[in-house]
């Protein structure tokens, strides 16, 4: 049984890590307009309880698969933001030596496989890293980071299937902010949605509000517990809203007004902000968590403007050991 | 030293490997079964139903699932049953697996072994029949392997299995029934080296896989007319043994490229243009491909001659360019 007091820290910490994923969004999305970060660049600004309320739950040995819109699923799960912010730059000391940028930010060290730019190609890798775990018999699970566009394609319903017939410990999450790229997915999706997928396949499956970042902490809680102990695969359908348009130069311009303005009513940092001044937690200290976020990711920022380029011949790295094309100036 | 059939000599590869080495495991359609071709016979009673998965007719999960067991430090067999079948899974393939080790900065070595049986076989058409290798030699971060007798099916396959890069490896469907003498235990044969079956001066021909029989025997109908040539079997097109086939151009002046698959667009048109590059025109004064002609593979089973490589057009096709 956890404690009051335990409870608190626990919700402040979720708190700090959404502070984080938002700062590092918002800089990111500055430094893209400032012309510093190349590229197309996917934020995930109102979405951060998911990230946060999953990752929470998992240990460092545990494994996720992302997406395009990965940044706050690497922050929450463990990443650096300086390698982050210097990867999204293309500089010599981000995660990927400057290979992969934006979409493709992954750290093992953490677990972290990847994100990947193939809308619903996390699934199966996801799903083969439980099978990998569960033959090396160990207790770690894979978690699977999709967005509500993916369940439209064929690896979605192959991949539920065939954790479901293995019996895999896989945690699938379908992160729905109700549009994919530009278009709303209720326009392109038939049937009931993911969860009456996932259930006609035998994958246990609960949808969660996705702005109340205690409600995906709980949902979360109990499903990689069932995970871990062997039950099988499950999902979580957890509803949020992407605030901003699908890249940095996409205004999302054809949304009501109305619409964003409701959704960043439901905010989800401003949200458990509001249950930790309940509990008596100071504003100033929200504040100060806040701001220590900006200063990181703004630190991370002119570190990263002022890394060093790749040289060229790491263009001809890490291709193949056998086959590989030499460099040569 | 035991004579065994190419499918019996895969086979004894990956139980091999199966045994010495915890991590393998192999998934696919019906291989717990045995495979399509008997070439995981018996793994399911040794190796268990965690390490011989037989699985759904799901190609990008079995090709995605490799890969992402791949990540947590497993080393998959992945069966594609029939090569045109990877067709389903050509994200997985291309985007995925060839990516991962570059995109990530070196994070992580996907070492998977890809197994697609490919090339014509008892009038199977146009969806059970392709060869389109040279698609994959064009594809960075893979090795592409296309072996076309029992004792480098084995020794190459070994070397796959072993090997940290992601292996693509083609079974040459037509020629599964070829006996060859395999040794005990099999050892593996290093990529890029090409194996030299005949010696001559006049000129030089290169093929691999299915095609590597036809030109055997051409070339030997040319030895009884007493033209001599170089016949290389690449075994594996990327790497490629450009050091072998260039020396040897070098000596005769004159290239003959010999492949199953389409002409237009192969990987002979990359071996010729390479050799021209290295060696410059001057040194060369003839050189052909010899392919299919750009047309699906027919059913019917005259019309599939039609596609097919032979010892005759090969015999002609070397003494054109002798002609010059």
């Amino acid at each position: 049984m956890s404690e009051p007091g335990d409870n608190l820290r626990r919700l402040t910490g979720l708190y700090s890590t959404m502070a984080r994923i938002r700062a590092f969004e918002e800089t990111a999305l500055e430094a893209h307009k400032a012309g510093e970060i190349p590229g197309p660049l996917h934020v995930s600004i109102g979405q951060e309880a998911v990230a946060a309320g999953i990752c929470v739950n998992l240990r460092i040995d545990d494994r996720i698969t992302s997406n395009h819109r990965g940044h706050g699923h690497a922050i929450a799960k463990g990443a650096d933001p300086k390698r982050m912010m210097a990867e999204l730059y293309g500089r010599a000391n981000g995660y990927c030596r400057g290979k992969g940028g934006s979409m493709h930010i992954a750290d093992f060290s953490v677990g972290m496989l990847g994100a990947n730019g193939v809308v619903a190609g996390g699934i199966p890798i996801a799903v083969g890293a439980a099978q990998g775990l569960k033959m090396q018999k160990s207790d770690a699970i894979a978690t699977c980071m999709f967005g509500d566009g993916a369940i439209n394609r064929g690896p979605f319903l192959e991949g539920l299937n065939w954790a479901v017939l293995y019996k895999l410990p896989v945690l699938f999450v379908c992160e729905d902010n109700g549009v994919a790229a530009f278009t709303r997915s209720e326009n392109v999706t038939a049937g009931p949605g993911v969860v009456d997928r996932a259930r006609a396949l035998g994958v246990k499956a609960i949808t969660v509000d996705g702005n109340n970042v205690m409600s995906v902490d709980d949902a979360a809680q109990s499903a990689v517990a069932a995970v871990r102990r062997g039950d099988g695969p499950h999902l979580l359908h957890v509803r949020t809203y992407r605030i901003t348009g699908h890249t940095s130069t996409d205004a999302a311009a054809w949304r009501p007004a109305e619409e964003v303005q409701e959704a960043r009513s439901r905010d989800p940092i401003a949200r458990l902000g509001a249950v930790l001044c309940e509990r008596g937690v100071p504003a100033t200290d929200l504040g100060k968590m806040l701001d220590e976020a900006k200063a990181e990711m703004t630190a991370a920022r002119k570190d990263a403007n002022a890394a060093a380029w790749p040289e060229a011949r790491v263009a001809y790295e890490d291709v193949q050991d056998t086959g590989a094309v030499a460099w040569s100036k | 030293m035991v004579e065994v059939t190419l499918i019996e000599a895969s086979r004894r590869a990956a139980l091999q490997e199966m045994r010495r080495d915890e991590r393998v495991w192999v998934l696919g359609e019906d291989v717990a079964r045995g495979g399509l071709w008997g070439q995981y016979k018996d793994f399911l009673g040794e190796f268990g139903e965690q390490r011989v998965v037989s699985t759904p007719i799901s190609e990008s999960t079995i090709m995605g699932a490799g890969l992402g067991s791949a990540l947590v430090g497993m080393r998959p067999i992945i069966e594609m049953r029939i090569f045109d079948f990877v067709m389903c899974a050509m994200d997985e393939l291309v985007n995925q697996i060839a990516k991962i080790r570059y995109m990530f900065g070196g994070q992580a070595k996907p070492a998977v072994v890809v197994r697609m049986p490919h090339g014509m076989w008892r009038n199977s058409a146009a969806q059970h029949s392709q060869m389109l290798e040279a698609w994959f030699a064009h594809l960075p971060g893979v090795v592409v392997v296309t072996p076309s007798t029992a004792e480098d099916t084995a020794g190459l396959l070994v070397q796959a299995i072993r090997s940290d890069d992601p292996v693509l490896f083609f079974d040459p469907k037509d020629l599964f029934g070829v006996p060859g003498n395999i040794t005990d235990p099999i050892e593996p044969i290093p990529f890029g080296v090409a194996r030299q079956v005949v010696e001559g001066n006049d000129a030089t021909v290169v093929s691999w896989s299915a095609a590597m029989p036809v030109a055997t025997k051409g070339v030997a109908m040319l030895a009884s007319d007493k033209i001599q040539v170089d016949l290389f079997d690449l075994r594996t097109i990327w790497p490629w043994d450009q050091e072998a086939v260039i020396a040897s151009v070098k000596k005769t002046g004159r290239l003959l490229v010999v492949h199953e698959a389409v002409e237009v667009a192969g990987f002979g048109a990359e071996i010729i243009a390479t050799v021209v590059d290295k060696l410059g025109p001057g040194a060369i004064k003839a050189a052909k491909r010899l392919a299919a002609p750009r047309i699906p593979i027919p059913f019917a089973p005259p019309l599939e001659a039609e596609v097919r490589v032979t010892p005759e057009k090969v015999v002609t096709a070397v003494k054109q360019l002798i002609a010059v």
